[in-house]
């Protein structure tokens, strides 16, 4: 007898909040787009009918509890993960045509630190695209990984071997990998994550230049009290999008609450969060 | 490369080296291995090499041992680069599925080239089956990884096991066969250089520069691959199609080095890539032409030894060789090595414990003066050991002997009463000491939010290797701060010691 798997919950129909246009988000290309997109890993979806809109020139951020599909939602955009539907587009074309316009700062923990490779190599790699087939690294791309690197704030440790990098500095590592591509769209996963006060002050000085750049990073965040503060956008994210839109009018109580359901304590950080924003009436 | 090896053998099957093989073997390209494994079934002598025997072989006298290290040597320089690569990559492992999952290939080979009507001795049609059956493991590796939710090294272990348990079987087969000559094939598991003829080494030779020119061609296309391969594939590197590059050179190196090495002990050929981790750090391609030149070497002294004795297989000496370079490499290794890291810790500590000593005398006798108003500061008194000993967790046996150190070094004189008085360099180091010591806690206290980016260390750790250009720079910073609380300002004029203290005032 077969027996089909019992259908999926119906994901509730979510609306994200209507925004007041603002002139300059009604750009007619979306940075990013992402529509109707379900990505399942083994038999378990783990982001369902994910619908979203980035306006260029924004900073986003993507906020969600633990296991709330977050990293899949980057990853399944960049095309590490497969899709079981929709459609992602970049600057109104396909991924895949744009990859050039698209920096990626993966995890700190995704790679062996023990590489042997300096941190100024590791640099270059965000120039390998560029280099092509074969070439070699010459001055001229270690020059741009150099200036990169200043721009972080660590030139002083290119010649380092990245295991003798600290947390932080490892984190402005990748980030200066992703800066050498000169995207306009930046995808970053947990940058802020375990890193020192200084390098945190760094990444947000270098998101505050992107996009004065016109520059667009989307941002995986964990940190709900630096949310209103780092980021003109918030995707409030829990296996589908629960809302998204800017953060000043979406990032309420009731939309933390949705997200998070039960989670005490992280209900408990989301109220502290909230109570610092607005002064309890 | 099949044609490639008939037409090689051709050319160089006229080999002074061949005569002797060539007698009892009815073919011309007559390959010696099968010759000479069944004597060595029975024959366990194992006589130490005479004088002449060392100097003819060290000297390479003869063209026999030419071919053998000369090919040896080359597939060593090979390993040591694909080597590298496959560490990196984490893939070790796959490297011995992959030449165990081999040996059903080779005796399958065997038998369908014997019922075909042939000898079953071409090497050509051995290797042709020890890779398609090679490549049937790795598949099947991938496979079980793919389909089950297995992990990989449990696929690896299946495949390998299974893989090689099937291939005693297939030989076991073979040699009731009672085809005579099926014996050599065993000189595949364990390896027998002397069996390399010239055109073998010219086969390994062309592979080698085949193996290495590819991996310098792709060096950064590997090197992404091996640190970060989903930024690489964000890029738009075609991973997958470069994983299966790199496992070619894989299957290539395992495939040349069978005869020499033998498929169990072909995975030692990481083991120079590995020693070479403890060379080099961050220093580009430095590490693969490290661990190419410890293959080589490990290859031809392998070879060689084995050529001297020649009843151990060479297999086993080029692990033993390369094993020993490991050891060293362990050891001594500029970068990492254990005995430098050990060096440096302890130089570390004592500088610490000089340090610790120091600061007690220095602060103990601040603490008087300043008990004694209208005495000059610092006037070197002597200090009482009670006193030293309360002011850290040190024993009194640790204390003294540190005292002693500090003694014989100049840094302190013992007095007649069992006190110490610091001596004039003693001051200079100690002033140093405590200055950059105070320095140090008040840019923690007073840059909190910055420092730690900059040291992971508690201050009283830091204090010890701290440098002269950061000391400088924390006193520029600080001289903006209202005062330098307590930092010493010797009222000495002290060498070696500038009167930079002023500066802050």
């Amino acid at each position: 007898m077969l027996s089909l798997s019992p259908p999926p919950p119906a994901p509730t129909p979510t609306r994200r909040p209507t925004l007041a246009p603002l002139g300059a988000e009604h750009s007619p290309e979306a940075a990013l787009s992402i529509h109707d997109m379900t990505v399942a890993y083994h038999r378990k979806p783990v982001l369902w009918d994910v619908d979203l809109d980035v306006p260029p020139g924004s900073l986003v951020g993507i906020v969600g509890p633990n296991g709330a599909g977050k990293s899949t939602l980057i990853k399944a955009v960049l095309d590490l993960i497969p899709r079981v539907s929709g459609r992602v587009l970049v600057f109104g074309k396909p991924y895949r045509q744009q990859r050039h316009r698209v920096a990626y700062v993966p995890q700190r923990e995704s790679v062996d630190w023990d590489f042997p490779v300096s941190a100024l190599e590791v640099v270059a790699m965000g120039l390998y695209g560029r280099i092509g087939w074969f070439r070699p690294v010459t001055r001229r791309h270690r020059e741009i990984a150099l200036h990169a690197l200043e721009r972080v704030g660590i030139a002083d440790l290119a010649q380092r071997q990245i295991s003798q990098l600290s947390g932080g500095q490892q984190q402005r590592t990748f980030l200066a990998r992703a800066l050498v591509q000169e995207a306009d769209l930046y995808l970053m996963d947990e940058p802020f994550a375990a890193v020192d006060a200084a390098t945190e002050k760094a990444i947000v000085r270098l998101l505050q230049d992107l996009r004065a750049a016109g520059r667009t990073a989307l941002v995986v965040h964990h940190d709900l009290q630096t949310v209103a503060e780092y980021f003109d956008r918030v995707v409030l994210l829990n296996l589908r999008v629960v809302a998204s839109g800017l953060t000043e009018t979406v990032f309420t109580r009731e939309n933390l609450q949705k997200t998070y359901g039960g989670r005490l304590t992280l209900m408990t950080e989301a109220a502290e969060a909230l109570a610092r924003e607005a002064p309890a009436p | 490369m099949l044609g490639v090896v008939l037409l090689l053998g051709l050319l160089f099957g006229t080999g002074p080296g061949m005569a002797a093989a060539s007698s009892t073997e009815p073919n011309a390209g007559g390959r010696r291995w099968f010759l000479q494994a069944s004597a060595t079934i029975t024959d366990r002598s194992l006589a130490w090499p005479t004088a002449e025997q060392w100097s003819r072989v060290l000297r390479l006298q003869d063209y026999n041992t030419r071919v053998v290290v000369l090919g040896t040597t080359l597939l060593g320089l090979a390993a040591g680069v694909v080597g590298s690569f496959t560490l990196l990559r984490k893939r070790a492992l796959m490297g011995d599925a992959l030449s165990h999952a081999m040996l059903p290939g080779i005796g399958l080979a065997f038998m369908i080239s014997v019922a075909a009507g042939g000898t079953g001795k071409s090497l050509p049609v051995l290797l042709t089956g020890a890779t398609l059956s090679g490549l049937l493991g790795l598949g099947t590796v991938l496979a079980v990884r793919h389909y089950t939710r297995l992990k990989e090294d449990t696929a690896l272990g299946i495949v390998l096991s299974v893989y090689f348990g099937a291939g005693v079987a297939v030989l076991g087969v073979v040699q009731r066969m009672g085809e005579g000559h099926s014996a050599g094939l065993e000189s595949f598991i364990y390896g027998k250089a002397a069996s390399l003829v010239a055109a073998d080494t010219a086969v390994i030779g062309l592979a080698s520069v085949l193996v290495i020119g590819v991996s310098a061609l792709l060096f950064k296309e590997f090197r992404l691959l091996c640190f970060d391969a989903s930024y690489a594939a964000t890029q738009g590197w075609p991973v997958v199609r470069l994983d299966l590059v790199m496992m070619s050179l894989v299957v290539v190196v395992t495939v040349i080095g069978l005869q020499a090495v033998g498929l169990v002990l072909i995975i030692a050929l990481i083991i120079p890539a590995a020693a070479a981790r403890f060379w080099t750090g961050a220093i580009g391609c430095a590490g693969t032409w490290i661990a190419a030149g410890m293959g080589a070497a490990s290859c031809a002294i392998g070879a060689a030894a084995s050529a001297l004795l020649p009843n151990l297989p060479s297999g086993a000496m080029i692990v033993l060789v390369s094993t020993g370079l490991f050891l060293l490499s362990l050891l001594w290794g500029r970068e990492r090595g254990v005995i430098l890291r050990w060096q440096r810790r302890r130089a570390l500590n004592r500088k610490v414990r000089r340090q610790h000593v120091l600061r007690a005398v220095y602060e103990w006798s601040e603490a008087a003066a300043a008990s004694q108003p209208g005495t000059l500061a610092l006037t070197v008194p002597s200090v009482p050991l009670p006193a030293l000993l309360a002011r850290r967790s040190w024993s009194a046996r640790e204390l003294r002997r540190e005292l002693d150190r500090a003694a014989k070094d100049g840094l302190l004189e013992w007095r007649a009463d069992h006190t110490v008085a610091l001596t004039k360099s003693g001051l200079t180091e100690a002033t140093r000491v405590v200055r950059n010591h105070r320095l140090w806690e008040v840019f923690l206290i007073t840059y909190a939010d910055i420092a730690p980016s900059h040291v992971d260390r508690d201050a009283d750790a830091i204090e010890h290797v701290l440098g002269t250009d950061l000391v400088a720079e924390l006193e520029s910073l600080l001289a903006r701060q209202t005062a330098l609380p307590a930092v010493p300002l010797s009222p000495h004029t002290i060498a070696g010691v500038p009167a930079s203290g002023s500066n802050s005032s």
